[in-house]
């Protein structure tokens, strides 16, 4: 863990009152549970809009409407986010989230407004709106989710993304979000650490330095579930 | 030009901007002639063609029409007739529903939550023969409905968000109750704040300045819409849900909330000038009513003082209406208890996280079983993420029973929430409690066991 090294797990969720328009605040929580099941003992904390940054293993971004993301930007922009990512903290970004991560997002009334500019990635409106359920090839696991955004976001040269789009349209209709050393981004809002029990489980195999033993619970029988429904052999 | 398709949606308070911008979101698409009355159109353009010489011909038409598609919806036992023969009636005239609201007294109900619940609870403080769509067809269809279905003079209508400022624009309403404003199916309404900014456009267009507007002081989303008017009465009700309301409506900076107060540097803050408040006591103007309303929880009972401030605008005294809103047990099913084979079941009703939030308020301080239906068809909105908006901790203590077609998102949210769950995949296999059961589901759940069940 990169915190405090007192054992503590410290779990972040970043204005969830700003970014949290689609449950966006549950994956800190399933973040947290997942780590309190085996043995990691774990605080999961909420910044409001006037608390000072704090210190944290994993941040995580939600998704949320333009003013709202307009804000957000603005408060991590005055704070010592961009230097915690440059020191290797970890991050999971979803939506609007991974829009302001970049360096620039479309908000109402600003086709380019500023982002963090933390990843080489740039956000233009799309022409229609993404809406639906969602599905991505990561490494050969599926991740599925829901979309809701108008953003085309386009990775720089050296960025990879996350993962290729199975249904849905992601950053472009082909790839999904972005992946860099400590960061994940996708569009998959709200609940995507929920619907994704082995996604969940390597962003926190990664933020604690170990392998896990394997979690049963309620959470897989709802993978298998999506996976029926949005594989691309049960679409064909 | 009596068939010209943009007659259609000017007559009825849609003009053709709306129709575009409405559709856009896809909340509220505008009814196409050809979809009123499915594959009948071009027999009934004709005939409506041969007798659109006299505007009143045209009226009596559309009313006659309405009742009959809607007495054989009923009576094919299709529908329960509030929507069908509407549809048919605008079609035949677009104006309907404006000439149905002429010469009555009109108040519409809108918000996010409480619109069915707060209808019913003016009409029955209102007292006597009152028009209103109980049955919770809260669009123009359902409107004309409900006028076709009662000639009474008194009239209580409640209306779709996004279609709020299409029904003012053809009912002119005497008074308009805004509830309150919170994330709802997301994934096919606009988002909260744009609708906010709708309402607002809505109120501060010169025709609507006569009319008076009946609002939740406490909603910011709400109180950034009527301050649109300069007719408003303010009602200082409790409102458990500001999660929607973090950032400032209008100039999107941090608002500050404190106890019963919330304010922005911007100088928007909570009106001062408050026309009705509810503590133990209900207050309205100069006069003082105990509110000990049959149906449960506190949401209803700030709903009640709303209902009560628009009544007080009609001059029905304080007093009388709210002992008659006292009595109600009951709204379209919800609240009531249920029967289902062996088992007994209050039914009740959240569509959305702060509708949620105000129920398990009011389930988690019994010890009944709790059953929890949730589904993700297009009229609860496709996308379940909403349920880790919901505060389900509260349940810590009940095993919930989990159903509908969703139930495995919602057993991983209790999961998570360390609730005690049941994931029930066959109905019949659910246990008989000694006690009522708490039933709480989303839209389209609570119609399925609304037929599901009967009137104890
Ligand atoms: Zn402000």
């Amino acid at each position: 863990m990169d915190g405090e090294d007192d054992g503590v797990l410290r779990v972040v969720v970043l204005f969830p009152e700003l970014l949290g328009t689609y449950g966006d605040a549950g994956n800190g929580l399933v973040l947290a549970q997942r780590a309190r099941r085996r043995g990691t003992e774990c605080e999961l904390v909420s910044v409001g809009l006037h608390d000072p940054l704090p210190d944290a293993d994993i941040y995580l971004l939600g998704g949320g409407e333009d003013g709202p993301q307009r804000l957000a930007c603005d408060l991590l922009a005055r704070s010592s986010f961009a230097e915690r990512i440059g020191d290797g903290v970890h991050v999971v970004a979803v939506c609007a989230g991974l829009q302001l991560l970049g360096h620039s997002f479309c908000v109402e009334g600003d086709d380019e407004y500023a982002g963090l500019g933390v990843v080489d990635v740039v956000t233009r409106r799309g022409t229609t709106r993404s809406v639906g359920e969602m599905a991505v090839d990561v490494d050969g696991r599926l991740l599925v989710g829901f979309e809701n955004h108008g953003g085309r976001t386009t990775l720089g040269a050296g960025v990879p993304p996350l993962g290729k789009m199975v249904h849905g349209r992601g950053n472009d209709g082909a790839v999904d979000g972005f992946r860099t050393g400590s960061i994940w981004a996708t569009y998959a809002h709200g609940p995507v650490l929920a619907m994704n029990p082995w996604f969940c489980d390597e962003v926190l195999s990664s933020v604690l330095g170990r392998t896990l033993e394997p979690l049963h619970g309620a959470a897989d029988l709802l993978y298998a579930q999506r996976c029926a429904v949005l594989s691309p052999r049960s679409r064909a | 030009m009596a068939n010209g398709s943009s007659r259609v949606l000017r007559g009825a308070g849609f003009t053709s901007s709306k129709h575009r911008e409405s559709a856009a979101d896809g909340t509220c698409r505008v009814l196409q002639r050809s979809e009123l009355i499915g594959g009948g159109k071009r027999t009934l353009a004709v005939s409506v063609k041969s007798v659109s010489k006299g505007h009143s011909f045209r009226e009596d038409l559309a009313v006659m029409a309405v009742r009959g598609v809607n007495w054989m919806s009923r009576a094919t036992g299709r529908g329960a007739g509030t929507v069908a023969g509407g549809r048919v009636g605008l079609w035949i005239d677009p104006d309907l529903l404006a000439k149905l609201a002429r010469g009555r007294t009109i108040v519409l109900v809108s918000g996010t939550n409480g619109k069915t619940t707060t209808t019913a609870l003016c009409a029955a403080g209102w007292g006597g023969d009152v028009a209103t769509n109980v049955t919770g067809s809260n669009m123009p269809p359902g409107h004309v409905a409900a006028l076709v279905g009662s000639t009474s003079e008194r009239v209580v209508l409640e209306a779709d968000e996004a279609w709020l400022a299409n029904v003012v624009r053809a009912t002119s309403p005497r008074v308009v109750v805004l509830l309150n404003l919170s994330r709802d199916q997301l994934d096919r309404a606009s988002e909260v704040r744009q609708m906010a900014e709708r309402w607002h456009q809505c109120l501060a267009a010169p025709e609507n300045a006569q009319l008076v507007v009946v609002a939740n002081a406490n909603d910011p989303l709400v109180a950034y819409a009527a301050t649109a008017s300069s007719n408003v009465r303010w009602c200082d009700v409790a409102t458990s849900w500001m999660a929607d309301a973090r950032s400032c409506p209008r100039c999107t900076l941090p608002l500050e909330h404190s106890d019963n107060d919330w304010h922005c540097s911007c100088g928007f803050a909570k009106p001062s000038t408050l026309a009705a408040t509810l503590d133990g006591v209900l207050h309205v103007g100069s006069e003082q009513a105990e509110l000990d309303l049959s149906i449960p929880g506190d949401f209803n009972r700030g709903n009640a003082a709303l209902a009560a401030t628009a009544l007080a605008e009609l001059g029905v005294g304080l007093g009388g209406a709210v002992a008659r809103m006292n009595t109600l047990s009951g709204v379209a099913g919800r609240f009531t208890l249920r029967r289902w084979g062996r088992h007994t079941l209050r039914l009740l009703l959240a569509k959305n996280p702060a509708g949620f939030d105000a129920l398990l308020s009011t389930v988690d301080q019994g010890d009944s079983d709790v059953w929890v239906a949730i589904n993700a068809q297009i009229a609860d909105g496709r996308d379940p993420s909403w349920l880790y908006d919901v505060a389900f901790e509260r349940l810590r203590g009940h095993r919930v029973w989990c159903l509908g077609e969703r139930r495995l998102d919602l057993a991983t949210r209790l999961d998570y929430a360390d609730v005690d769950y049941e994931i029930v995949d066959d109905v019949t296999s659910l246990p008989v409690s000694a006690a009522p059961v708490e039933m709480l589901a989303n839209y389209t759940a609570f119609s399925e066991w609304m037929a599901r069940t009967t009137a104890c």
